[in-house]
Parts: C-alpha cells; structure tokens; sequence
C-alpha cells in the first residue's frame, strides 16, 4: 500500500514539476548571474551555420575576456528568424541581442518589443554619427527612434561572367536595362541563359521589384503608409522583371522554381551570364570560380547612370543589431553593441562576410576599396534607397514576393503575363494585407 | 485491462488474513477505486495545458484584432467582433476566395490520399498475409517510409522534384521520353499530384501496419470453412477479410482523415512558406495568413472554422459508422 502511495503522489509531484517548468521556462537568472551573461541571436551570414560560428565565437571570447560578460550565441537560419523573433515577442523569452533583418525594422518596432535607441542609448555606443545615413535609414519609422542600428551593409550590383561575355561578343557590362536585355539575347543559346533569377525566393523578388518600382515612380506605399500596390508603376515594374523569362525569355524556365541561390550556383558553372545579387564573392568562391572570372558593375538603371530618383539601382540591403527591451542586462547589451560596432569588430567581420560596413571610420579601410566592395560602396553613398518603413513591410514581402512567385510560375508553363494578370495578382495581394 | 480486472480477484483474500478487519478494507477499497483517476491526473493536467488552453486561448483571439502591434500583449488587442470570420467567410473578396480555394483543395487531396493509403496499405497487408521466403524483409521495407523522420524524408523528395537536377524528371523525361519539356513539380499545377504522391508515400505504411494487425484477428478457421463451401479468394477477401476488418477500418480511415486534412509538415518542408496555389493545402494556407501576413486574429478565425469543420464531419462519420456497425452485428 505505501508503495503505491508513494508512486502516487511522486506521479502527481511529477506532473506538477513538469507543468512548472513548462510555464516557467526562460530565465536562468539567478540575481547575479543575469548581468553576467548574454544570449545572441546570430542571423545566417557564412556560408553555413558553422562557419557563423567559427567566425564569431573568438570575437564573443574576446568581449568576454575585456568585459567579464558571457555571450550565448546561436546562429539562426533566414527562413526561421522571423517566426523565432515572432515568438520571442509573444512570450517575452527572447534572447538580450539579436540580429534583425534591416528591411524588418519598421515591422519589428510595431510590436514594441525592441529598446528604441533614443540620445542617450546611441551616446552609450559612440553616437548616431558613426553611422552612414543610407543604412540609418532602415533602422524604422521615419520620426521614431530607431528600433535597432546597422551591423553590416550589401547593396544590389549586377556580376557578369568575364568569358561567356567574350564568347558572346559582348563588348562591355550593361548599364541600362536595355542593354542588359540585348545581352542577354546574345548568351541565351546553347542550353545558356543570360540573366539568373530565384522566382520562388519571395524577399529577393520583393527585393527586384522594389528597385524597379522605384525606377517607374512607384513606392508600393502611399505617404501615409497606406498599401498601393497596383498602381501603374508598381504594376509596370512587377511586369518587367517577369518579362525578363515571359517576353525575352532570356531567364531559363527553371529558375522559376529557385529559392536557395540557385542562380549563384548556375552563375558559378558557366549556365547563366548575369546576376543581379548582394555581395556574392564568398558563394562564388566556395563554388570554385576565381576573383578573375567574374566582373561587377552597378546595377542597371532604365537609362544614363545610377543615381538618386528614377536612376536607383538597388535597396539598401543590410542587417541590423537590435536589443529586446525586456533584457534583464541592458549595461551588457548596450557594451556588446557597442563593441560589435567598434572599428575593429565592423572591419574584421564585414571583410569575412564580404559586406561593407555600415560604421563611416570602418568603411575607410583599404579592405572595402577593392572594385567589388568600391561599387556597393558607392551604390550605397548615392543610389540605393531603403524600403518602406512602414510597419506592414514584412507582409508586403510575403504578398506581393508570392504574387511575383506566381507569376513567374505562370510565365515557366508558357501561359501569357499580360498587365492585366499581373494587375489581378497585386490586387489579390494588396486585398490580403491587414485592415487598417 | 486484464490487470484491473485480476487484482480485485486477488486481494480480498490478502485483506482478510490482515488484523484490523472490514474498515481498513473498505478504505483501502475507496482507494483503490480512486487510483486510477489519480494515475490519470498527470495526463489530464498536461492534456488541459498542452490542448484545451491554447485552444480556448485561439478561439479568444479569433475574436480580437490581433496584428503585429499587439502581438507583445494579445490580451489587449481591441475586440473586434465577427469581423474576423466575416473576413475569412466573404468568398467576394480575395482573403476569403483564397480560403475557399484552398478548403476545396485540401477536400479533394485528403479524399485521394487516403483512398490511395488505404487501398495500397490494405492490399499490401493482404499479399503479405501468406508465409513466403522474404515476407519479413518486404514488411520492413514497406514500414521504411513510415519510420524516416519526415522532415529528411520531405526534403529528398523536394530535390528528386526539382525541374532541372531533379530525379523524377531524369526518368519521366530523359529516360522515358515522357513530355516535350521537363515538367515543373514544385510550381504551377503539377504541385498538386507531387504533394499527393508524397502524402501516399508517407501514408500507406500507416495503413499497412494497421490492417495488418487487424488481419491477425481475424480466426484462419473461417477462411477453412469458407474454402470447404469452395469460396474462392476474392470471395473470401469480400465476405470475410473486409467485414472482419470493418472495425479497424473505421478507426484507420478517421484518422488517416484527419492526419492528411492538417498535414502541415509536408506541403511545408516541400515548397516553403508559400506554397502553389493548386496544392496550397488549408494548414499551410492559416499558418500563412497567421504568420506570415500577420493577421493573427483572422487566421485564428479560420483555424477555429476548421476545428468547427473537422468535429463536425468527424461527429457524423462516426454517428454513421457505429450504427451501421450495431446493425450489422445484430
């Protein structure tokens, strides 16, 4: 009998331990302990999730060895970061730092859940003015303070393959987007394309036709951040880029389906001339094609030279650092910032990851003037423009990158890609958004 | 069962040869009685943490006007009403189309995926019934698909599908001859019968493992007998392989049924976030609308439709099935 009481009440015990912990959950604080630890949320920057590490655990080891704080890192891929800040945000038990994409910032700061980086946060990091203004302008809502600060800056430019261009007879780089359509009819024989697209990729097609918005006047959002995706430009602009497979057919079919860089791999082996991408030369590399292959000009733009207006020529891409407002550590936080965006720290990781830094006194280092990083650098300083930061930007990304998925698709079976059709699908889109 | 039913049996008289007579008995006796329910009370906790409240916590927040302001602090959303289920029900608008859409679709892929499970586990089990050199290594190999995690699983199939590189078009086009051009398979149209095979693929051996186990039931007298009165195979698999495997039957089919009507790992891990609009199954489609359009408050909507939807079919399923089942047995 005293047995199975025993087991009874060691089962019922059991059960409420085990629904404690499964409320409770979260901090390890133990009074002390929490300024003494970080955890880091790491957005996927290397080639895997292990070299992520590898790049960044001396770098925690030494803020750790300066400051006496612990950094916890975990490195999360892109296609779960959103949804893991999603949760973190609903229940609160978030990591102290993380990375955010930059084009979420207006999104993320909606929901309240990031410290706003008034005076007196920037001062404790060096202040606002070590930053370059193109990449401030994706930190959030013009008028607010920002919900995070830039950690590492990429931009837009077009990579052609130097020897295909030759085989072609192709005398030098496009500019316009005429001139990238002539040559991509000159290279799409022989089972090879001229230009690379990831149809299935929802934030590089939102990416493309942001830019091309931008060039026909259109900014999917209205100045009072109402969405307005079919109006003529944005429709336009969405058609254009599809037209690159349905009407020109220099995009291969297939590239319809692409949603894991595909195109670099196919840009790699000689498959496809032209690629429009963010900082690649580490991709290409790991593929095996060297520095000397490859060529890069900016971005192409309808006519002239890129620039400011109807002349930009990519999005300011970029990740940024933000810090969850309930951290049990801001002094900590506020140092890890800071030191993530010391010269030092900005030169050696943006020279591993291939990015340009968005710190002014770190952009001067001879490393980022190479003729790679000297073009995003300057497409950056004059022609890149930030995306909406409006609050609805991540379900634009998800609506209208599918309505481009679609279309795409459409495009790949052979069906037409009328204005029309394109005009319906962004009607559908901007039908699903969230009512205001 | 046969536990709870010996023990009684067995203690009354360890109980009498015990000093302190009939109250101790009656006691213990009470005790007993309640054991069971204390055994189940870590269950039932867990059930009502792990199950009831996020549900009763959904249908509360199908009723708000939930997006990314207040996702921090969802209590505080505004009320916002029916409009939510207004939302998800105007078939005139795109939101609701693009539901309804997706309910016919996941309709019909959920009544060929199980049709096809049941038929393709049912006959395989019954092949497998007769002893032969290899049956052993065969019913393992069936089970492989049903054993992989489906993750891994999901993804392999992702890559034999892919235009380009991929195995099935290798074969169907380079090989077979099939097609002018090699087929998409994770885009347009075609999406719809990659899911499905996919779906079966996973499905059958569940289907297998089960009819199996209810063939095992089944007394060999009876095919005897019935081979005596000169029934031939097909009429022992109609008169008395079917019936007899009626009851498992009814249990499979439900949930195979609701399995694939919420399968959401699959159309997932095969074609991301968004998925093609001729396999846009009803899981992945409120996920979508919840998390990646952030209306929480109208996907929550929807999931509770859904809930609504998926009791009452399964209510009237088993209304029908288990009196059918009464009369036949009498």
């Amino acid at each position: 009998m005293r047995r199975i009481r025993a087991a009874v009440t060691g089962a019922v015990t059991l059960s409420l331990l085990l629904t404690a912990t499964a409320c409770g959950g979260g901090g390890e604080d133990g009074g002390g302990q929490a300024t003494k630890t970080l955890t880091y949320w790491a957005s996927n920057q290397g080639s895997s999730l292990e070299v992520d590490k590898k790049v960044l655990q001396p770098e925690l080891d030494e803020f750790e060895r300066r400051t006496g704080i612990k950094v916890k890192l975990e490195v999360i891929p892109w296609s779960d970061l959103l949804n893991r800040i999603l949760t973190a945000t609903t229940s609160g038990q978030g990591p102290d730092v993380l990375n955010i994409g930059n084009t979420w910032s207006a999104s993320l700061q909606a929901t309240g859940a990031l410290l706003p980086w008034d005076a007196k946060n920037f001062d404790a990091i060096g202040g606002k003015d070590r930053f370059v203004d193109s990449a401030l302008g994706s930190t959030g809502a013009p008028g607010q303070d920002p919900a995070a600060v830039p950690l590492y800056s990429m931009a837009y430019a077009l990579y052609y393959n130097k020897q295909m261009f030759k085989d072609a007879g192709i005398a030098k780089p496009p500019t316009t987007w005429d001139e990238v359509i002539a040559a991509g009819k000159k290279l799409s024989k022989d089972g090879k394309w001229g230009i690379g697209v990831e149809g299935s990729n929802l934030s590089n097609n939102i990416h493309q036709v942001f830019v091309l918005g931008k060039q026909h006047g259109a900014d999917f959002f209205t100045a009072d951040g109402k969405a307005d995706f079919t109006s003529d430009g944005a429709v336009a602009a969405v058609k254009q880029y599809v037209d690159l497979m349905a009407t020109h057919k220099i995009v291969a079919p297939g590239n319809a389906e692409y949603a894991q860089n595909q195109s670099l791999s196919d840009f790699a082996k000689d498959r496809t001339g032209m690629v429009l991408w963010q900082t690649p030369s580490q991709t290409f590399a790991s593929q095996g094609m060297a520095e000397d292959e490859w060529g890069v000009v900016p971005a192409p733009v309808p006519a002239g030279k890129p620039g400011t207006g109807t002349a930009t020529n990519s999005m300011v891409a970029g990740i940024n650092l933000a810090v969850f407002k309930n951290t049990k550590n801001l002094d900590g936080a506020l140092k890890f910032v800071k030191f993530m965006t010391s010269d030092e720290e900005q030169t050696a990781l943006n020279k591993t990851y291939g990015s340009v830094p968005p710190v002014k006194t770190a952009q001067q280092d001879p490393a980022f003037s190479g003729p790679s990083l000297a073009v995003i650098r300057d497409t950056l300083a004059s022609s890149a423009a930030a995306l909406p930061q409006v609050p609805e930007e991540s379900q634009f990304e998800t609506v209208v990158g599918t309505a481009v998925k679609e279309l795409f698709a459409d495009a790949a079976a052979g069906r037409p890609v009328t204005t029309e059709s394109v005009k319906a699908k962004l009607d559908k889109a901007q039908q699903q958004m969230p009512k205001k | 069962m046969t536990q709870t039913a010996v023990t009684p049996a067995r203690e009354p008289a360890v109980r009498k040869a015990t000093p302190g007579g009939a109250r101790t008995a009656r006691r213990s006796g009470r005790r007993r009685l309640a054991l069971p329910y204390l055994l189940l009370l870590p269950a039932l906790v867990l059930e009502l943490l792990v199950h009831l409240v996020p549900m009763l916590m959904g249908l509360a927040m199908s009723f708000k006007e939930l997006t990314q302001f207040y996702i921090r602090d969802w209590a505080a959303a505004p009320w916002s009403g029916l409009d939510n289920f207004s939302v998800a029900l105007d078939f005139d608008a795109a939101v609701g189309q693009s539901l309804l859409r997706s309910f016919l679709t996941t309709c019909q892929f959920t009544l060929l995926s199980v049709g096809l499970c049941w038929l393709l586990g049912t006959a395989a089990a019954v092949l497998l019934q007769e002893n032969f050199r290899g049956r052993g290594v065969l019913r393992t190999l069936f089970l492989v698909p049903y054993a992989l995690p489906v993750y891994a699983a999901v993804i392999t199939w992702a890559f034999m599908f892919q235009r380009d590189n991929g195995l099935i078009n290798h074969v169907l086009h380079d090989q077979l001859g099939i097609g002018d051009s090699p087929a998409f398979w994770l885009i347009g149209d075609n999406s719809f019968w990659a899911l499905l095979a996919v779906s079966v693929w996973k499905g059958w051996p569940f289907a297998f493992l089960t009819v199996m186990a209810g063939l095992q039931n089944i007394p060999r007298d009876m095919y005897e007998a019935a081979a005596l009165d000169g029934a031939g195979v097909w009429k022992q698999i109609r008169h008395i392989t079917l019936p007899s495997l009626r009851p498992v039957n009814q249990v499979l089919v439900l949930v195979l049924f609701l399995w694939t009507f919420n399968d959401f790992n699959t159309p997932f891990v095969l074609f991301g976030k968004a998925a093609p609009e001729a396999a846009d199954l009803i899981s992945l489609h409120i996920y979508q609308s919840s998390f990646q359009t952030w209306n929480f408050g109208t996907g929550s909507a929807m999931s509770a439709l859904l809930l609504l939807f998926l009791l009452l079919v399964t209510g009237v399923y088993l209304l029908l099935t288990t009196r059918g089942r009464k009369t036949s047995d009498v």
